[in-house]
C-alpha cells in the first residue's frame, strides 16, 4: 500500500471529554479517541476491534473532571511550564519559579511534574528519595519547604533509575491522578512542569485544568533558531488549545568567561532570539536568564540558586522575570514580597 | 521491505530533552559520510523535528513514489577536494587534519516529518496511536537506497515512539530476508550535570529492558573554550557521562567540548574558523588565520556542502575518532 502524503491531521482540542473505556486491542491510526464523542461512530473506527466497547461506553463528560475541579478548588493560581525544545531549561525554570514564589512566606506554592519518562524536579529539589503517603484523603505532597509542596512519578518509582516505559494513554491516566488524588489544599500557585513536545501530556493537563481555569503558560526558550524552531510550535499549541500565553523566557542567553570576563553567545541568537520571536509572536518578553553554570550545579546538588548566590547577575534576572510572571498573572504588588 | 537495503541500523537515544541527540546525529551521519559510507538519517522526533534544520534543508519537501516516500538528499556519492584551508591555514604541518586532503564522501539523505508539514511552525498536537502510526510508516514506507548506516534520531523520553520504533525493528531485523545484525545498537547522548545523568540512565535501563545493544555513550556540552582567552569552563560540569557508561559498563566514546563555531554552520553555514591557539580535546584545532587576504569573502559565506564545510569544524577530528571506533566495534559483531 502506497502510504498517503495527507496533511497531518490534528486532534480536536475542544472535544468534550469523556471516560475512556477500557479497550481489548490497540487504537488504530485515524482513531478519534476512545474519549471524544466520535468514538466508536467515527469513519475510521470501521473494523476496529475496539468498536463495540467505545459505541457503547456511556457518553457525556468524564465523571473525573467535576472531581478535579472540586480538588483545586482551593488553588487559586495555576501556570504551565512550557517548551517545545528539551533541555531548554522548563525543570529549571519552573523549580527556581517556585522557589521564588515561595521565598515570599505569604504564599503555598504547589509544583507538579507532568514528564513521567524523564523527571528532573525532584532531583533538583533535593527530594529524590522521599516517597508519597497515602492517606484516606488523598496523596500527600513532599513538601519541600514549609510552603513548597511537589508531586512527581519519580517518588513512584521502586528504583531511582527505573525506566518508565509507557505509551501515552497511561501516561494521561496517571496525570490524571496527579490533579484528582493529590491534596493540594490550600494553594495559592500550582506550577505544572510539562516534558518537551505537544503531545499526550500537554493535551491531558490542557483538558483536565479547562474547568478549573488556567491562568496562562510561561514559554522556556533558548536563543538558538533550532530550539526557537520548536518554541514557535508550543505558542501555535497554546493557540489553538486556547491557553493564555503569560510570557516567553530566554534561558541561556549570553555566557560570560569566568577568566577573562568576556560574554560569549554559546547558543547565537542568528534570527533575533527569544525577544525577536516575543515581538513577532505579540507575546510579552519576560526577559533574558544568562548562562551561569553555577545554576545547573545548584540543581545538582538540588539547592536553591536564589539562596546560594543571591549577588549573582543571573539572580537578579530571574527575579525580575518571576516578577513579570506575577503581574501578567494580575496579581498586585510584588509577587516575591520584597518590596 | 524497504529497510532491506539498509545494512545497519544505529538509533541515537537520550532520557533527556535538549542534550545534542540531533547535533550527535547529524555529525555521525557527516563523519560516516566522510569516511565514504553511505547514511540515511531518519528523524522520529514528530513534535519538535530538528533534522531538517540541521542538514539546512527546511525548504524540501518528501516526494511521492509508487510503493514510497522519497527520503530528500542532502548530498551525493562524490569526490571532495581537498579544502581551501590547505592553502592558507596549517602550513607548519603540525596541525595536519583531514580537511586537508581530498576525500571520497558517500551519499547523505534524510527523512522527517519537518518534510511533511505544510508550515514550519506549525504544531503537530498528536495522541499516542498516531505517533505509533506515524513511526511505523517511516519504518516500512521509506525507499531508501542502499545504505551502509542509517542513523535513527529519536525523541527524548521512553514513551510512544520509542516502543513503536523497537517493536518495529526488532520484528523487522530478526526476519529471514533482514541482514544479519542489522540493528546495530545504540549510541546514547548524555550531558555531564547530574539532572541530565539521572534521565539518561532511566534510557540504558531502557536498553537493558528491551535487550538494545549500547554502542556507547557521548558526552555532549562538556566545557566551553572561551573564544576570548581560551579558557575552558565546564558550562555543565564535567565527568559525568564517563562515570555512568563505568557504573553500567557499557562504552565510554567521548567528551564532545561546546563549540560556537559549530552552532554558526548549522545556523548560518558559515565555515568555522579559530583563533590561533584554540584547543579542543587536547588537540591544536585547526588554525586558519583569518587575516585579509587569506579568509576571502567567499568562505564567509554559505556556499559549499555542509559536509565539506564540516571538515573545517573543531569537532570533526573528534566525531572522526568515535565514527571509527563505532564502524570498527560493528563490523567485529558479526
Amino acid at each position: 500500500m502506497a502510504p498517503s502524503l495527507e496533511e497531518p491531521t490534528q486532534v480536536d482540542l475542544d472535544a468534550p471529554l469523556k471516560n475512556a473505556p477500557k479497550l481489548v486491542a490497540p487504537e488504530p491510526e485515524h482513531c478519534p479517541g476512545p474519549e471524544s464523542t466520535q468514538a466508536g461512530v467515527a469513519d475510521s473506527c470501521a473494523g476496529c476491534p475496539n468498536q463495540k466497547i467505545c459505541a457503547s461506553a456511556p457518553k457525556g463528560p468524564d465523571p473525573d473532571i467535576p472531581l478535579i475541579t472540586a480538588r483545586l478548588s482551593t488553588v487559586r493560581h495555576k501556570i504551565l511550564v512550557l517548551s517545545g525544545k528539551g533541555g531548554v531549561g522548563k525543570s529549571t525554570f519552573s523549580t527556581l519559579l517556585s522557589y521564588a514564589f515561595a521565598s515570599n512566606p505569604a504564599l503555598t506554592v504547589g509544583l507538579m511534574d507532568t514528564d513521567i519518562c524523564g523527571p528532573s524536579i525532584p532531583k533538583m529539589l533535593g527530594v529524590e528519595d522521599e516517597t508519597i503517603h497515602v492517606s484516606g484523603e488523598g496523596w500527600e505532597p513532599v513538601w519541600v519547604l514549609d510552603n513548597l509542596g511537589v508531586m512527581s512519578v519519580q517518588f513512584m518509582l521502586p528504583n531511582r533509575d527505573d525506566a518508565v516505559i509507557w505509551r501515552g494513554a497511561k501516561k494521561n491516566g496517571l496525570i490524571k491522578k496527579f490533579l484528582s488524588e493529590v491534596r493540594w489544599g490550600d494553594t495559592d500557585v500550582l506550577v505544572v512542569d510539562t516534558p518537551p513536545g505537544t503531545s499526550d501530556e500537554h493535551l491531558s493537563v490542557n483538558s483536565f485544568l479547562k474547568t478549573s481555569g488556567v491562568d496562562g503558560a510561561v514559554l522556556v526558550c533558548t536563543p538558538q533558531e533550532v530550539a526557537l524552531l520548536d518554541v514557535r510550535k508550543e505558542i501555535d499549541f497554546c493557540r489553538k488549545a486556547g491557553i493564555p500565553v503569560l510570557g516567553l523566557v530566554e534561558n541561556m542567553s549570553g555566557f560570560v568567561c569566568p577568566g577573562c570576563k568576556h560574554e560569549s553567545q554559546i547558543f547565537r541568537a542568528s534570527t533575533g532570539g527569544g525577544r525577536k520571536l516575543a515581538e513577532d509572536e505579540g507575546i510579552p518578553f519576560l526577559g533574558a536568564v544568562p548562562l551561569d553554570p553555577r545554576i545547573g550545579q545548584a540543581c545538582d546538588y538540588g539547592e536553591s540558586f536564589l539562596d546560594a548566590f543571591p549577588e549573582s547577575p543571573a539572580c537578579a534576572a530571574i527575579k525580575e522575570v518571576v516578577r513579570g510572571v506575577g503581574r501578567e498573572m494580575g496579581i498586585k504588588g510584588d509577587i516575591l514580597g520584597e518590596e | 521491505m524497504p529497510l532491506e537495503n539498509i545494512k545497519k541500523i544505529m538509533l541515537v537515544l537520550s532520557g533527556k530533552g535538549g542534550v545534542g541527540k540531533s547535533s550527535v546525529t547529524t555529525q555521525l551521519a557527516l563523519t560516516l559520510s566522510l569516511q565514504g559510507h553511505s547514511v540515511g538519517v531518519l528523524d522520529i522526533d514528530l513534535t519538535g523535528p530538528s533534522i531538517p534544520r540541521f542538514f539546512g534543508i527546511e525548504e524540501h519537501k518528501v516526494r511521492q513514489a509508487p510503493g514510497g516516500w522519497i527520503p530528500v538528499p542532502v548530498h551525493d556519492k562524490q569526490n571532495l577536494p581537498a579544502s581551501a584551508s590547505s592553502h592558507n591555514g596549517s602550513s607548519n604541518g603540525s596541525t595536519s587534519n583531514s580537511a586537508t586532503v581530498e576525500k571520497d564522501v558517500g551519499s547523505l539523505s534524510c527523512m522527517s516529518l519537518g518534510f511533511i508539514l505544510a508550515n514550519r511552525s506549525d504544531a503537530v498536537i498528536w495522541r499516542g496511536p498516531k505517533k505509533t502510526a506515524m513511526v511505523r510508516q517511516f519504518l516500512t514506507d521509506v525507499l531508501w537506497p542502499p545504505l551502509d548506516f542509517l542513523l535513527v534520531d529519536t525523541p527524548p523520553g521512553t514513551s510512544d515512539e520509542h516502543i513503536s520504533l523497537l517493536e518495529t525493528l526488532l520484528k523487522s531485523t530478526s526476519g529471514p530476508t533482514a541482514p544479519p545484525g542489522q540493528l546495530a545498537g545504540a549510541v546514547v547522548v548524555t550531558t555531564p550535570q547530574a539532572i541530565s545523568i539521572s534521565d539518561v540512565k532511566k534510557e540504558l535501563n531502557f536498553c537493558k529492558k528491551t535487550g538494545i545493544r549500547v554502542l556507547g555513550v557521548v558526552e555532549n556540552m562538556a566545557g566551553f573554550v572561551c573564544p576570548n582567552c581560551s579558557e575552558c569552563t565546564y558550562v555543565f560540569s564535567k565527568g559525568g557521562g564517563k562515570v555512568m557508561a563505568d557504573d553500567f559498563g557499557v562504552p565510554f566514546l567521548g567528551s564532545v567540548p561546546i563549540d560556537p563555531a559549530f552552532v554558526m554552520l548549522i545556523e548560518e553555514g558559515v565555515r568555522p574558523v579559530y583563533p590561533k591557539g584554540t584547543v579542543v580535546g587536547g588537540k591544536v584545532a585547526i588554525e586558519k588565520q583569518s587575516e585579509e587576504g587569506s579568509t576571502t569573502s567567499a568562505e564567509k559565506t554559505s556556499d559549499g556542502l555542509l559536509v565539506d564545510k564540516y571538515r573545517d569544524c573543531s569537532l570533526a577530528p573528534l566525531f572522526d575518532g568515535i565514527v571509527g571506533t563505532l564502524v570498527e566495534d560493528i563490523k567485529s559483531m558479526v
